[in-house]
């Protein structure tokens, strides 16, 4: 695995055989790519990803290349286009597996098995290969073929449950927010597991139950039922650490300053901030402690969100912080692109596309000092990097390749 | 580097990780020591922060009880070191002598004033990985902004999009914001050590909560981008593209379940559906006759959502929770419940896989369920797992400070008059 550019990258000279589809497998293998690995996604024609089908679409008109959904996720990678039905495609694919030190895929337990593809057969090609495999529920059990997309996974995890209004229904935390969690833990365990395959030698399954691994971000919550029996519920914006805490109206529509005071000094730099004595608003005494304001948390609101509905919300931010209270302004998705610590982290970069044009997609949340990731290459067309991957990367010779697209193994 | 007491050999064995997180960045090394890596909590003395988030054992609101902590401290060790201290300052050089990775969540500026950089710590060891987890990284205009869970939540633009659409922006009621960081400081850890591994050198890493947060938010900031329109809440609704939007919570007969018609390459999951409520005398000839099959993911509109929202509707009504989701399972349609802490601890898939992992708590005289690992192999070996309940404050003092860093019990004995450990 050595270095092949001038910068160097943790990931350089690793080959990634990718499998992945929809969110969490692409947002994964893309870490991967933003820091150095060779990401080659099978793609299919006949049944192409579900993201290259989602909008939002280039000047709204739907095609199979221009989802900059696919396009932000799928950044740094190669596409190939492969019949995988067909009889051939095993060959190819475990020709592939030679030349990969990493398999990564989340279909349904069983597919790749069902292509001759599963870890004991790749791993009989190339004894060091490393799977990644990421699921709904995880290999084995008797759920482990349910088929699923993460928007519902946060229900099924008890994310939902936990969000929302108390004198409301539950509502879904943002998306498929589960997606977003599980690509952090796959890619700390696919390194680990590249990790060992230096030391050892050997290769090795990696299997990952994204509900057993999204249950993490509520452990807390599963420890409180099985020690105490208790099942919290969603509390809208509060915090039974602090009052006042939560979402309160600024100038203009929809917008909303969030603030939370957790001890005195935020209180009181609330307090400043309204007036030097807490005068500028019918202040109750009651107010003076935690426990005061716990108890009238509803007048608090209240009055809070009456002073707080004049303010511009990007001056009462600033206003707030100065004063040494937590406070944000409720990012909407324009306010993203403008957001100054953002910028400053160049959170958003753009890439060029060949149907989309220029488009933003995320960078990673980390800063390496030594070897820092970019994204370089927008993705793959659908079957863009047939012949250089097949030939250049892999060493297929013309006429095997010829044969291959001659017979539809190739899409 | 180090030996694990345990004989554990998991994935990451070797490797040992100093963590002088508190609840900002706890979960990093968490990840890390369920792959096998020896993680050192350090705590200042009395406790780490961390210790004082509940819920409680027992509601019982002591350091040692923290379901927080126990949450997020289960397989590493806990030594205490108070950092403000010349003496503490010296043993901690000791310990990065011996280490792989240091991570830290303190605020940006702290570890600097206390002439602890990356760059004097590389002088002992050029190896060591180092993570700095922070709100919003090290520099830049916000980064000595105070930031809690909904600060972070609003400004990584998660809390716009979440909550019903007549009211304010709600966040999760479990605290999201650090934990977000928090895995991605596992991540960025591993990237760093891979690139050691390759060029024999350790670097600084610098993770931004607010990032990782941003990075929730799937199509979103493309929507705005392509097409200059701002997504919004939605409730139990849930937005595809422009005006579009599908029900995903439905209310059933004894709670909530999950359930979000589409087309595509999942029309086969409709198609179930509709067949389901056909048996229950259901009239759905109009909805079999849309072509789901050629439906994009977004192309449901609010006029196909109007004429499915009452048969829907009136079909989950009709059933319970557990019906729904068995029934959906042998049809293969994408329907889940929304579960409660209740439902997970009996669920039939997690218990299949062993998840839960009973640890001992001999001080208290229980024995608690955690959730555990969250990769396994696909070919029996152990890779990953729990195995340590979480440490008291200082529970390994002398087991690291003695029998590793070779300090003499009286040196000890003064460290801790001192108020060092």
């Amino acid at each position: 695995m050595t270095a092949q550019r001038e910068t160097v990258k943790p990931l350089d000279g690793v080959n990634v055989l990718d499998f992945c589809w929809v969110a969490v497998g692409p947002m994964t293998t893309k870490y991967l790519g933003e820091y150095g690995a060779t990401v080659v996604r099978v793609e299919s024609v006949k049944r192409p990803g579900t993201l290259r089908r989602a909008a939002p679409f280039k000047d709204g008109v739907s095609g199979i290349n221009r989802s900059a959904y696919f396009a932000s996720y799928n950044a740094n990678k190669m596409g190939i286009t492969v019949d995988m039905r067909h009889p051939r495609a095993r060959e190819l694919m475990l020709r592939m597996a030679k030349w990969a030190h990493l398999v990564t895929e989340n279909f349904t337990p069983g597919t790749m098995e069902s292509w001759g593809l599963g870890f004991d057969q790749l791993k009989q090609e190339n004894p060091g290969i490393v799977m990644f495999s990421t699921s709904m529920m995880g290999r084995g059990g008797p759920m482990e073929k349910q088929p699923g997309f993460g928007p519902v996974l946060s229900s099924l995890v008890g994310l939902t449950n936990l969000t929302g209004w108390p004198d409301r229904d539950p509502v879904n935390p943002y998306g498929a927010y589960t997606d977003f969690i599980v690509p952090r833990f796959a890619v700390a365990a696919i390194l680990a597991g590249l990790d060992r395959r230096r030391r050892t030698g050997e290769g090795i399954h990696i299997d990952m139950s994204q509900l057993e691994t999204t249950l993490h971000f509520s452990a807390p919550v599963l420890l409180d039922y099985a020690v105490n029996g208790r099942e919290q519920v969603r509390a809208g914006n509060r915090d039974p650490g602090a009052a006042p805490h939560g979402v309160f109206p600024c100038a203009g529509d929809d917008r909303w300053i969030a603030l939370g005071c957790f001890s005195d000094a935020h209180w009181e730099g609330l307090q400043r901030t309204i007036s030097q004595d807490g005068t500028g608003w019918p202040y109750n005494p009651d107010f003076a402690t935690l426990l005061g304001r716990k108890a009238n948390e509803d007048e608090l609101e209240q009055l809070l969100s009456t002073w707080t509905s004049s303010w511009d919300v990007g001056a009462l931010m600033e206003t707030l912080q100065s004063s040494g209270v937590p406070a944000g302004m409720v990012n909407d998705c324009r306010d993203l692109f403008d957001d100054a610590q953002l910028r400053h982290r160049g959170h958003f970069q753009w890439l060029d596309h060949q149907e989309i044009g220029p488009y933003a997609t995320d960078c990673s949340e980390m800063v390496l000092s030594l070897s820092p990731g970019s994204l370089d290459t927008p993705a793959p067309l659908l079957g863009e990097h047939n012949s250089h991957v097949l030939k250049d990367l892999i060493g297929l010779t013309d006429d095997e390749y010829k044969s291959l697209e001659d017979e539809g193994v190739l899409e | 580097m180090s030996g694990d007491p345990t004989g554990i050999d998991f994935l990451l064995a070797p490797y040992r990780v100093l963590d002088l997180t508190d609840e900002r960045g706890i979960l990093a090394g968490k990840i890390l020591a369920d792959l096998g890596a020896d993680v050192i909590q350090i705590e200042p003395p009395g406790g780490s922060p961390a210790r004082n988030i509940g819920p409680f054992h027992g509601d019982d609101p002591l350091p040692e009880k923290s379901l927080f902590w126990w949450a997020y401290a289960a397989n590493k060790r806990s030594i205490t070191l108070d950092l403000e201290q010349k003496d503490g300052r010296a043993l901690m050089e000791k310990l990065v002598a011996e280490a792989d990775f240091l991570l830290e969540s303190f605020s940006p500026g702290y570890l600097e004033g206390l002439g602890l950089t990356y760059k004097r710590l590389a002088e002992i060891n050029p190896k060591l990985v180092m993570v700095s987890i922070t709100p919003f990284g090290q520099d830049g205009p916000y980064s000595n902004y105070q930031a809690t869970d909904i600060v972070g939540m609003a400004l990584g633009g998660f809390m716009y999009l979440t909550g019903d659409d007549d009211r304010a922006p709600v966040r999760i009621s479990f605290p999201q914001f650090y934990l977000h960081g928090g895995a991605a400081g596992a991540t960025a850890a591993m990237l760093a050590h891979t690139h050691r591994m390759i060029a024999g050198q350790g670097q600084y890493v610098d993770v931004s909560c607010q990032q990782a947060v941003a990075k929730t938010l799937a199509h979103a900031p493309q929507i705005w981008d392509i097409e200059g329109a701002i997504l919004k809440r939605q409730g139990v609704y849930r937005q595809t593209s422009g005006e579009n939007r599908v029900r995903i919570n439905w209310p059933c007969k004894d709670g909530y379940v999950n359930y979000m018609v589409q087309g595509g390459t999942v029309a086969y999951s409709t198609r179930a559906l509709l067949g389901w409520m056909g048996e229950d005398g259901l009239d759905t000839a109009d909805l079999n006759a849309i072509d789901w099959e050629e439906m994009g993911y977004g192309a449901i509109t609010p006029e196909l959502m109007a004429q499915l929202g009452g048969p829907l509707g009136d079909f989950f009504k009709g059933h319970t929770r557990a019906e729904l989701v068995q029934g959906s399972l042998d049809r293969r349609i994408l329907l889940f419940p929304v579960a409660t802490p209740a439902a997970l601890q009996g669920h039939p898939q997690l218990e299949a896989r062993g998840y839960f992992k009973e640890l001992d708590h001999p001080e208290l005289g229980v024995a608690v369920q955690y959730p555990g690992a969250f990769i396994k192999s696909g070919d029996g070996v152990d890779i990953a797992g729990l195995y340590r309940r979480p440490p008291l404050i200082g529970e390994h003092n002398l087991e690291i400070y003695q029998e590793e860093i070779g300090l003499s019990r009286a040196e000890i004995e003064s460290l801790k008059r001192g108020g060092v450990i």
